[in-house]
């Protein structure tokens, strides 16, 4: 355990992965849903990650946001190991590795007995920051995400779209590192995506890194620094969004994307 | 004897009645939580007492609990029966309704989405704040309307109290009845009882109106 969380040392023109993942494996029961899974994303890059359902995407966030547990291989957030061959870092350390991250989900899971103010400050304020400090940080979060005077609404009380920036919203008031979206706009009506994907676009302007799995094909091609089709638990194909989304070299790919824009 | 006298002699037993009420509430609303929570352990062996814990108190009459509880002691370990009825009885209610509340504690708990532990886990909420924050307030909204229904029945059942003869205001009400030869004081009960839950309903709905803020 001694070199555990010791940098691995890098090249200095090497840019910072803030994100690795070695040969992630994850089985339910006697179903292998992520074999052999490895991927590195660079600081400012967004990933999209895109797939059938059952492919294993979602499992692959949950597992490198600690809600699922892995099996074998690595996960390290800027060159510290989090796992490291299926042996996962301590209770304590994984929680410092937790503000690493942010986690935007599918169906946002705002909490319903708090004000949107109170959903985004009381994170922070657990961890320890000041009331001020947060509050301050908040409303210049609420004002990017368009959604001043919402403070004291209840989530209930909000579009869907509203809800999901304020999951945006909420994520952002830990300064993550980065941010992982889990198909962010399929619990919305499609009238109600794009003011979502206007946001993450805003945030990927940004150099806000960013893995985003997802089904808006349009949006992955036009936000993404790195598109990474996955089937069956494995990386099919991965690389430039216009090369995987334009002309993608696995027949599988091409599958898909027939499939997906019938 | 006139009514007036038999309403004043039935409310001098109407605070023993709070009594029973509650102390019943005061202990069984937390040992309920306590009792959820063994009954939802993820050691199976604990989780199975509990559940047949519930199920014998469910199962078995309060009546045959509050004797069990008041006498048991004496005619298993030759102990003296308790002078003040009210330890007995406040045990046995406390035990019989922590049963029931837990049950529904569970079933409320149970009911919140898996998404708000996990939120709450990504944003670094411990696994003790996750509940006390998170899941505990959204579980009393929810739960509320069964609760109202346990507080309504306790309100009536304790005048279940008369089997071991404490004297609360049913049990005066009966011995009335027995000497007078007389229906009245029933009816002096049943419009007691009937106010008492009025008072509850009462309160209860302004507790659940108070939690109306949010869905």
């Amino acid at each position: 355990m001694a070199d555990f969380n010791k940098s691995e040392s890098m090249g200095a023109q090497e840019a910072r992965n803030i994100l690795a993942v070695n040969a992630l494996q994850k089985s339910f029961g006697s179903l292998q849903v992520l074999k052999d899974i490895s991927l590195r994303v660079e600081q400012g890059n967004v990933v999209s990650v895109i797939g059938p359902s059952g492919s294993g995407k979602s499992t692959l966030l949950r597992c490198i946001s600690f809600l699922e547990k892995a099996d074998g291989g690595d996960i390290l957030y800027d060159g510290q190991h989090a796992v490291k061959d299926g042996v996962y870092a301590t209770k304590a350390e994984l929680n410092r590795f937790r503000t690493r991250f942010g986690l935007v989900f599918q169906n946002f899971n705002l909490f319903p007995h708090y004000s949107v103010m109170k959903n985004i400050t009381e994170p922070p304020m657990i961890r320890g920051e000041s009331r001020e400090e947060v509050t301050e940080r908040a409303s210049a979060l609420l004002k990017k995400m368009g959604l001043e005077g919402k403070e004291n609404a209840y989530p209930c009380q909000l579009s869907g779209g509203q809800q999901q920036r304020v999951a945006i919203a909420r994520a952002l008031a830990l300064n993550p590192e980065i941010l992982f979206f889990d198909e962010p706009t399929s619990a919305l009506d499609p009238e109600l995506t794009g003011e979502v994907l206007k946001v993450i676009r805003q945030l990927a302007e940004e150099k806000m890194t960013m893995v985003v799995v997802t089904h808006e094909m349009p949006f992955a091609r036009a936000v993404s620094n790195r598109v990474i089709f996955m089937d069956k638990g494995v990386i099919v194909e991965e690389g430039h969004p216009e090369q995987v989304l334009g002309s993608p070299q696995q027949e599988r790919t091409r599958q898909f994307l027939r499939n997906y824009q019938r | 004897m006139s009514l007036m006298t038999m309403i004043i002699k039935m409310s001098e037993g109407l605070g023993k009645t709070c009594a029973i009420f509650f102390l019943t509430l005061l202990f069984s609303l937390p040992l309920g939580m306590i009792v959820a929570l063994l009954r939802m352990s993820k050691a199976k062996v604990v989780s199975a007492i509990t559940r047949f814990f519930i199920t014998v108190i469910r199962g078995t009459p309060l009546m045959l609990q509050l004797l069990a509880v008041t006498y048991g002691p004496y005619y298993l370990f030759g102990a003296n029966v308790s002078r003040n009825k009210l330890i007995p009885v406040v045990i046995a209610f406390s035990i019989n309704y922590a049963a029931y509340f837990a049950e529904i504690y569970r079933g409320g708990i149970e009911s919140i989405p898996i998404g708000q532990y996990e939120a709450a886990e990504v944003l670094g909420y411990t696994k003790f704040q996750t509940f006390m924050r998170i899941i505990l307030p959204q579980v009393i909204k929810r739960i509320m309307p069964s609760v109202t229904n346990e507080v309504v029945t306790l309100v009536k059942d304790t005048s279940m109290a008369f089997t071991v003869s404490y004297q609360e205001m049913f049990t005066i009400g009966k011995q009335i009845a027995n000497s007078q030869t007389s229906f009245m004081p029933f009816v002096v009960a049943g419009v007691f009882y009937y106010i008492f839950n009025a008072i509850v309903d009462y309160l209860m709905g302004r507790i659940e109106k108070s939690l109306d803020y949010y869905r």
